[in-house]
């Protein structure tokens, strides 16, 4: 019996989110008394080792055949190395890779698949786990009987805790079974910005800013924030921003530690997405925005004046802390 | 090209969701429903593909007949015919396996499926129906172009965009892209007309397991109230992030 986790790397490096995923599987193997093993896939450093700070003693590497990402051939590999290595339970991270291979993979595995899970198991027996459901309104207990499963679970959902320790990496193998894949022709990643599902703090702008050459100071901000940018719908339906960066019901979910809403009013559609973050600070002209409701702290003012202040204050506050 | 639109039916993105009282279940009362935000997309790309292509537009849904004003409604914005298998929608895989026994059935070599559905987030069915189908399977679709069998398609991934191809027959898991905002089709009177006499064909569900329960619900805790702070000092703004919030 065993935990097996998708150590998921980009461009070759693991993230904060890989380790956290690897985290979730060490204390859901010690939850079930059995034990974690990682799995990575293509090209990489020694970085692998590190798991062992996660509490992951032995990592697989699987290296040729998979150069690109494909979502049956993926599964297919993972379930053939999960069979093999007596695993049950099977840990992925809800990135967009990491979504479409789950699905796959609990078909490949015959396995049940909880998704969208926020929490630890909260009982092994029947497997029990606390999913987000409506988009952030509500939680849900979803539990399975099924022999195996695989859990994908939203990044920043538990605290990444690092530890000590080395991972043995061993080189193993798989086929991707007779899967027709797709043709990855390029990957475009944007160089220097944090990924919204993983950031840890979030800079969002709306409608009030208005139009896209004011996006300096949201910048700014972020910057010294250490942040990731987001915006509303209608901001990224005008084209000011990149979709990618659409939170809400309809875009991205986050729940980053710092959530903070720039000329933003705090639609319901907005609020389901970004209503998970733990801090909520809204800066909005108008007394009576709604995000002030959902907020933990609010400043009633101009962005264009209140924006550059604070991001003033915070480099003043970084150079005397 | 026979495509087949798998339509969820979700509550309006407006609604107040609330479960009943002993929180087993979802309170349906006074919700309404509407076509998954998502599965719009797909549909206006799938019209499209009737328009300049001549394909076959088929919308589905797994549920009970409570969803066929929703399926009606996907027919009055362009769809020719409309499926409901009749069951409840218990979870992925259940649906997952309908959808498949339906695809395959029918001939179908395009499945359009939204990148998830806004009730239970799952984003597990297109995936789960490829797999099942060993079709490829292009999740968080942005872009699609070609005149098929291949096509060229754009994906979100974490942090950027990938290019890639695939032939059909394949599964789509799409969102806005697939087709822009602007472009979404709205039914208009002469489609609400038509959509009265075309076919919706009501199917018994095939055999499949149902792999999870469903235990009780629970709302987010209450935010407590907001601390307001002036303008003219938002150094006390960054004084609290810190002290209080922990956050810097
Ligand atoms: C099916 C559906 C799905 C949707 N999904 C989403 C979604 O996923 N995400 C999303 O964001 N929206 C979504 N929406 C749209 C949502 O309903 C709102 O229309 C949208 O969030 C409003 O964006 P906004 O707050 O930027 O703009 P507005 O509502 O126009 O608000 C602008 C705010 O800026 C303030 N402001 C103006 N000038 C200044 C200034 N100088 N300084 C400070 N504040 C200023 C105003 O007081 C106002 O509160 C959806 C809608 C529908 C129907
Ligand atoms: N009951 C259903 N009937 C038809 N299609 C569905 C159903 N449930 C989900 N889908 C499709 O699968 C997509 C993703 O849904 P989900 O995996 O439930 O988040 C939706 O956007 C629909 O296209």
């Amino acid at each position: 019996m065993s935990v097996l986790v998708y150590l998921e790397s980009w461009e070759g490096k693991f993230k904060k989110n890989t380790w956290e995923a690897a985290l979730y599987a060490s204390k859901t193997a010690e939850a079930l008394g059995s034990e974690a093993i990682g799995l990575c896939i293509g090209n990489l450093e020694d970085s692998a080792a590190e798991a062992g700070k996660y509490g992951i003693n032995k990592v697989l590497h699987l290296n040729s055949g998979f150069e690109s990402f494909d979502a049956n051939a993926y599964g297919n590999a993972i379930a053939e190395i999960a069979a093999a290595n007596g695993a049950e339970t099977i840990v992925i991270s809800a990135t967009f890779n990491g979504k479409a291979l789950a699905s796959a993979l609990a078909i490949a595995s015959d396995s049940a698949l909880l998704s969208n899970v926020v929490s630890l198991p909260e009982s092994t027996s029947p497997f029990t786990v606390k999913r987000g459901v409506f988009s952030g309104k509500g939680f849900n207990l979803l539990s399975t009987d099924a022999a195996k499963r695989v859990v994908l679970f939203v990044p920043n959902s538990i605290p990444v805790i690092e530890g000590s320790g080395e991972a043995s990496v061993e080189s193993a193998s798989a086929s991707g079974g007779d899967a027709t894949r797709v043709q990855v022709q390029s990957v475009d990643r944007v160089k220097g910005k944090i990924p919204l599902p993983e950031a840890e703090r979030v800079v969002s702008a709306g409608r009030g800013l208005k139009g896209p050459e004011n996006w300096g100071m949201i910048e700014e901000l972020a910057e010294v924030l250490d942040a990731g940018t987001a915006c509303s719908k209608p901001v990224s339906d005008m084209g000011w921003r990149p979709h990618s960066e659409h939170v809400g019901q309809t875009g991205i979910a986050i729940k980053p530690n710092l959530y903070v809403a720039i000329g933003i009013s705090g639609a319901i559609q907005h609020l389901a997405g970004v209503s998970a973050s733990k801090t909520i600070v809204a800066i909005n002209k108008d007394p009576e925005a709604p995000f002030f409701k959902a907020a933990d702290y609010g400043i009633v003012g101009d962005a264009f004046e209140v924006v550059p202040k604070l991001t003033e204050e915070i480099k003043k506050f970084k150079a005397s802390n | 090209m026979k495509v087949l639109v798998c339509i969820s039916h979700v509550p309006d993105t407006t609604s107040k969701i609330n479960f009943t009282a002993d929180n087993s279940a979802f309170d349906k009362n006074g919700v309404q429903f509407v076509i998954n935000p998502y599965d719009e997309f797909g549909l206006t790309r799938a019209i499209w593909l009737k328009e300049k292509k001549g394909a076959s537009v088929t919308v589905l849904n797994v549920g009970g007949n409570e969803t066929e004003p929703t399926l009606r409604k996907a027919l009055a914005i362009g769809a020719d015919n409309a499926i409901r298998v009749d069951a409840e929608p218990s979870d992925a895989f259940f649906v997952a396996k309908q959808i498949a026994a339906v695809a395959q059935e029918g001939g179908y070599d395009l499945i359009i499926a939204g990148r998830e559905s806004i009730d239970y987030n799952g984003g597990q069915v297109p995936g789960m129906v490829a797999a099942l189908l060993n079709w490829p399977f292009v999740n968080a679709c942005v872009g699609m172009d070609g005149e098929g069998p291949e096509f060229n398609f754009t994906r979100e991934i974490d942090g950027g965009k990938e290019k890639l191809s695939a032939s059909l027959p394949l599964v789509i898991g799409g969102q806005k892209g697939l087709v822009e905002e602007s472009d979404l089709r709205i039914p208009n009177m002469r489609g609400i007309m038509q959509a009265r006499t075309k076919p919706l064909e009501v199917k018994a569900a095939v055999d499949a397991e149902t792999k999870t329960s469903v235990g009780s619900f629970s709302k987010p805790a209450p935010k407590s109230a907001v601390k307001m702070i002036d303008a003219e000092n938002v150094s006390e703004l960054v004084q609290l992030l810190h002290d209080e919030a922990k956050v810097i």
